[in-house]
């Protein structure tokens, strides 16, 4: 008896498409990428967390490094633009351009690059999640 | 201006910080929920113990 041939399963919405989607997502907006994934809890805690770091941040009067003239200053630039739209949204506004003169503000300067790197961190978790690294 | 104690900063530093790395590191929800409070107690601890060892270098 010729058994028939079975029907690959379904592949769920979130696994089609460019793969690099929720890399792309997660980077500009912190949690799309898990959104997109349908890992809704996970995406708002990190979204929660990046955005709160960030805005607190900014709120401590935290510099936006806006240019690179010295390796600490491109370094610092790096970790900003981890934040990805927040980063362009806060230089757009004209957010964290006062030089910092208080111990506070260098340490809002210290949670905003920390944010962006923690966005990096979350971004490459729902590429792992899409490439089935990570379950 | 938003200007916290550093004990503060501390706190919603390694909360946030614990957060992302808990979700990200681990897999299960237990797992996560574990690794993200043992680097919270790790961040908040560290800071503490080089603290009383900045405290006594200074003295």
């Amino acid at each position: 008896m010729a058994s028939t041939p079975s029907k690959p399963a379904p592949t769920a919405p979130a696994q089609q498409g460019f793969v690099f989607l929720p890399l792309i997502a997660g980077w500009l907006i912190p949690g799309a990428g898990h959104f997109l994934l349908r890992k809704w809890g996970r995406g708002a805690l990190l979204a929660v967390s990046i955005v709160c770091m960030f805005a607190i941040g900014l709120a401590m009067q935290g510099k936006l490094y806006s240019n690179a003239h010295d390796i600490l200053e491109i370094l610092g630039l790096l970790g900003d633009l981890g934040s990805g739209l927040l980063y362009l949204v806060g230089r757009a506004m004209g957010l964290g351009t006062d030089s910092v003169q208080l111990t506070v503000a260098d340490w809002g300067t210290r949670f905003i690059v920390v944010a962006g790197l923690l966005n990096v961190i979350a971004a490459v978790d729902a590429h792992n999640l899409r490439t089935g690294r990570k379950s | 201006m938003f200007s916290p104690s550093h004990f503060t900063a501390v706190l919603l530093f390694g909360l946030f910080a614990s957060t992302v790395f808990g979700i990200t590191q681990r897999e299960t929800p237990k797992r996560m929920f574990r690794y993200g409070l043992y680097c919270f107690c790790l961040f908040v601890g560290s800071a503490i113990v080089l603290s009383w060892v900045m405290y006594l270098i200074a003295r």
